[in-house]
């Protein structure tokens, strides 16, 4: 997993993530829509190869390159984690919300209301 | 200034807790509270009110809190667990317009995101409901690899912020 995020760490690699989301794609094409140098996208796709968020497969003269689903999986996994923290914090910063908003209330009615 | 965080389909999600990508180094979560933004920026500007729902993953809990709401002012955070393991960073408050935009700076006590982070929220309200945006921009891309490289339990948790992105960029 470590490995996974290393290689999403560099930006163009992060592109080519994105790319292979919308399906395999052969090197060439990625050069293309990258406009980066072949030998440079070549080297990315090489570590994201190592780390395992990529696969290859050969097609007559070509290369190409397909995103691992168990890769995603994982990545789909701590995703949902992250969401889980920040939403159970939200949560509890509804019911914060609430009691400021019932407190309000009860004060309210000689205060003025609106201060935005 | 907001139409750029439309560039990333949204997912929808558990909650109603919504990821967005509005560029390479930025990460952006927006939610809906059903209050006015007078009481959400209060909330997530007061002590008190802050360690009662600004936890960590696993129930770290918010142990230590001090934000001073004013350009400069100084701000510290150091969550808690069970087995009294702390984990802290410190920050300056960069902008500060109550009740509409909050920025402040974030560093890891253990820089384990090798730089400063700064966080941005914006507030709007509608109808009595307010809309925060939460944006994390990373200083570098130096600072953005550091934050791929911990192992740490709760490193982890915050380096899901790029990963968000790419997730529901596409889906």
């Amino acid at each position: 997993m470590i490995e996974t995020l290393r290689a999403l760490g560099e930006p163009n690699r992060f592109h080519i993530v994105e790319l292979l989301r919308e399906g395999p794609r052969p090197v060439g094409e990625m050069v293309e829509r990258l406009g980066l140098q072949q030998p440079q996208v070549s080297k990315h796709l090489r570590v994201l190869s190592e780390a395992g968020v990529v696969d290859v497969r050969v097609d007559a003269q070509r290369r190409i390159y397909a995103l691992r689903p168990a890769a995603l999986k994982e990545m789909e996994e701590w995703l949902e984690r992250y969401r889980r923290i920040w939403e159970s914090n939200f949560q509890r910063l509804d019911a914060v919300l609430e009691e400021l908003k019932t407190k309000e209330k009860k004060r309210g009615s000689k205060k003025r209301k609106s201060a935005n | 200034m907001e139409a750029k965080s439309e560039r990333a389909p949204i997912r929808k999600s558990s909650g109603t807790l919504k990821v967005t990508t509005p560029s390479d180094r930025e990460v952006a979560m927006t939610r809906v509270f059903d209050a006015p933004r007078r009481l959400v920026f209060k909330a997530w500007t007061t002590p008190e009110l802050m360690k009662r729902w600004l936890y960590g993953p696993e129930e770290w809990k918010l142990a230590v809190c001090e934000f001073e709401v004013r350009v400069g002012g100084k701000i510290r955070f150091e969550w808690r667990n069970r087995e009294g393991k702390s984990m802290g960073l410190s920050g300056v408050c960069r902008e500060a317009i109550v009740p509409e935009r909050l920025a402040f700076t974030e560093m890891w006590d253990d820089d384990w995101t090798g730089g400063e982070t700064l966080v941005t929220i914006v507030f709007t309200e509608d109808a009595g409901q307010t809309t925060m945006t939460q944006t994390v921009m990373y200083s570098s891309q130096a600072a953005r690899d550091g934050a791929l490289k911990t192992g740490m339990e709760a490193g982890m948790a915050m380096s899901y912020d790029r990963l968000a992105g790419l997730l529901t960029s596409i889906e």
